[in-house]
């Protein structure tokens, strides 16, 4: 009482600027730990249970959820699923959009402007990413229709080739997916390449072209070196698209992931067993390995992409 | 002024961190712990009933149930509600303990009954069975009802689940096509085949097809022809899981002989059609027959044209020395009613089912959606569809020899691995004896699964 308020700063004093910055911090965080981290936390929780979705007490059951994930051949078979997606989906986008945001571009006759027409192009290239993934999956059913009202069966049968079972055969109707999911992806990365190539200074592609560069040389030498940067974003957002698939396949595919489960893959094993199969519990249980494979794709790109920007 | 709440900016962004708390409390995934309803005081309350909005829609709910209970309560305010998603709209209410009254469980998207059974979320509905019946105070419930009604809404011993609909399968066709084309329909495996080689020379149409997306379809007449051939213990064996049951030899002919109709009389593209698209094709007169089951006629009444007369064949006849005689049938209650445990008036619940078995109220449903109800009776004196007239007759001629299975509601594991394998063998990528290798192998494993609960019967 007797000190004089001035000569030492209170408290409140000393930690305002701390409290002011926190306060605004608060609410984010907050939303982030009640919708983001605790459902994590309790899916790991919910694993150890045997919980069957409808009763309030759930049994503990430790690991048997894990070590009966292990003889689950559908699960595996899902999971190869996934990881030939992660190796295949942004290898054929990325190349892909990067060949159709090079010939907008820079591949026209001059080396420095798109081909005719580019503008045009660059609309219509987009316009599978606006449809929602449900409508793409509907959609898609009917193109790929085994009789003479597909689109795709259609002509071939009025060619007298039987029909292709793009859906209904288990060796084809895997591809059947990727290439939809290829098809709704090229578009929004030919957009993120061409703001890439924007940024790269026209003058180095004059200058590669009086040095007597054509069209390949210039790819090559000139816009992938430059546009890595952007290749790496598009790989990891292309690698998380391919490990969490869920509604194009729950939806196209005959029964959920078929025929004959050739096309399931974690997503919908953890949909099935969850709402389907009324296992909660082991549904969780997969949830979490699908967690740390995700994890692990995460810390292993961030890693591999540690490197070098080149400075322009 | 003084009315004017204040808000400083602190006090906003104290209520704005606390509200995603005080949602998350409410909107926890994990389970709350539930207290048991109070015991009900009878039917005067509020009832909430839920429809499966599927092919048989819900006005039959609003139009003929609703009114009938409310004459004998008028002071219950019933909440009318229906879905297709059963399971999403009524799965967070069972986990949070406050179900609704009455649920018709039913569609692809029901809840699994095994699941709410294993839980003891059904309301044991043996006391209904014994009150009177609606219409007449000398008979009770019990007694105006199929048996098999009964039978199979049975859970560990206790009557949950009310089958109001008698489903009967057999292979459908159009009385029109066979008129015009001088076909008959078959008694035997010869006959049948011969039929499919008749009609496939003949160019007009393709003799068979099924849906081939969901080849559940044809799995059952699969099963339902080898049970002809080796006797209602086929079907009782992969019910209760017992060794072997898959291996049976009779299931290795029946599939042998569907599999033959698969390689060689399907319709093009049939492995890749769902049930509508097949079903319409046959509206189209571009299909002869397919496997299906009584509620057929009125899920496709938009696409059927006039006089295509819908009507059914039982399973053909296949070695002559079949355990069981010509005409036997695979008929099921479905439509599956419940009341949950837990419900706020679970009392109210199973006067409004007392109400939906009456006389009246069945026989206006059949009629209102063509269909045959389980209710005894309730379809006499009304005008019948061919269809339905067709399966209800096959019906009476089956007598006792009508069969069923189950295991495809208890193992719902099973039963994805069931259309899956079906699948292969019916455009030739199994063999049926790998077929039915998959399905014991799959069978042993659900077996051996202790966290998975089994019934017998």
């Amino acid at each position: 009482m007797g000190v004089p308020a001035a000569a030492v700063p209170s408290w409140f004093q000393r930690h305002r600027r701390t409290l002011f910055i926190c306060s605004f911090l608060v609410a984010p965080v907050v939303l982030y730990l009640v919708y983001v981290i605790s459902p994590y936390i309790q899916a790991f929780q919910i694993s150890l249970t045997d919980w069957r979705g409808v009763s309030g007490t759930p049994n503990f059951i430790g690991l048997d959820n894990y070590r009966r994930l292990f003889d689950d051949s559908v699960f595996w078979k899902a999971v190869t699923h996934n990881a030939a997606l992660l190796v295949l989906l942004p290898v054929v986008t990325i190349v892909i959009a990067l060949f159709f945001a090079f010939l907008l571009n820079v591949g026209g006759a001059k080396g420095t402007s798109g081909i005719a027409g580019s503008g045009f192009y660059r609309v219509v290239f987009f316009f599978p990413q606006v449809l929602a993934v449900a409508v793409v999956a509907v959609l898609f059913q009917q193109v790929f229709r085994p009789d003479g009202s597909g689109m795709l069966n259609g002509p071939l049968m009025a060619l007298g080739v039987k029909p292709i079972g793009f859906l209904s055969d288990p060796g084809i109707a895997f591809w059947s997916v990727l290439g939809v999911m290829v098809w709704q992806a090229v578009g929004f990365y030919v957009v993120l390449f061409s703001a890439g190539l924007a940024s790269i200074p026209n003058d180095m592609f004059e200058a590669a072209q009086i040095d007597g560069a054509g069209r390949i040389s210039l790819f090559f030498r000139i816009t992938l070196p430059l546009l890595w940067d952007t290749v790496q974003v598009a790989w990891v957002y292309l690698g998380v698209l391919a490990l969490d698939v869920f509604a194009i396949v729950w939806v196209m595919t005959d029964q959920h992931g078929g025929p004959d489960f050739s096309t399931t893959v974690m997503a919908a094993e953890i949909y099935r067993n969850a709402f389907q199969y009324f296992r909660f519990g082991y549904a969780s249980a997969l949830g979490v390995i699908m967690f740390f494979f995700t994890v692990g794709f995460a810390i292993l790109s961030l890693r591999l992409s540690r490197r070098e920007r080149i400075e322009y | 002024m003084s009315d004017t709440p204040h808000l400083s900016r602190r006090q906003l962004l104290r209520s704005a961190a606390l509200v995603p708390v005080a949602g998350a409390l409410a909107a926890c995934a994990t389970p709350a712990p539930q207290t048991p309803a109070s015991t009900a005081p009878g039917a005067a309350k509020a009832l909430e009933v839920w429809i499966f909005d599927g092919g048989f829609g819900h006005k039959y709910a609003t139009d003929i149930h609703q009114p009938l209970f409310k004459t004998k309560y008028p002071d219950v305010a019933i909440k009318h509600n229906f879905t297709k998603e059963i399971t999403k709209v009524l799965q967070p209410r069972f986990a949070g303990g406050n179900p609704p009254d009455v649920i018709d469980n039913s569609g692809a998207n029901a809840m699994d009954f095994g699941a709410l059974a294993q839980d003891g979320q059904l309301q044991d509905l043996t006391p209904l069975l014994d009150m009177e019946s609606w219409d007449d105070p000398a008979v009770k419930v019990r007694d105006t009802l199929d048996p098999a009604v009964i039978e199979i809404g049975t859970y560990d011993g206790k009557f949950s689940v009310v089958g109001y609909v008698n489903y009967i399968y057999g292979i459908w066709y159009s009385m029109k096509a066979f008129k015009d084309n001088g076909w008959q329909p078959p008694k035997t495996w010869d006959d049948f085949i011969k039929l499919c080689e008749t009609i496939k020379k003949s160019g007009k149409m393709a003799p068979f097809t099924y849906a081939g997306k969901h080849p559940g379809y044809a799995l059952d007449p699969i099963l339902v022809t080898a049970a002809k051939i080796g006797g209602k213990e086929i079907l009782l064996n992969l019910d209760n899981l017992e060794d072997g049951a898959w291996k049976a030899e009779a299931l290795k002919e029946s599939a042998t002989r569907w599999a033959e109709i698969g390689a060689k009389y399907l319709m093009e593209g049939t492995a890749g059609l769902d049930h509508v698209q097949t079903q319409t094709a046959q509206n189209k007169y571009q299909v002869a027959m397919l496997p299906s089951g009584s509620w057929l006629e009125n899920e496709q009444r938009t696409t059927t044209p006039p006089g295509f007369d819908y009507a059914m064949f039982p399973v053909p006849d296949v070695t002559g020395s079949d355990k069981l005689p010509h005409g036997a049938l695979h008929t099921q209650p479905g439509e599956n009613f419940i009341v949950p445990a837990k419900a706020a008036n679970a009392k109210g619940g199973m006067e409004y089912l007392r109400a939906m078995l009456s006389k009246k109220a069945a026989g206006e449903f059949s009629q209102l959606v063509s269909t045959v109800p389980t209710v005894k009776g309730a379809g006499e004196g009304m005008q019948l569809s061919t269809g339905v007239k067709s399966a209800s007759d096959a019906y009476a001629a089956a007598g006792e020899n009508t069969v069923y299975f189950r295991w495809n509601a208890w193992y719902l594991q099973l039963k994805d691995e069931s259309a899956a394998a079906t699948g292969e063998l019916m455009s030739g990528r199994l063999t049926p004896d790998k077929f039915l290798e998959r399905m014991q192998k799959k069978a042993d494993e659900i077996k051996g699964d202790s966290s998975i609960k089994k019934f017998k019967r």
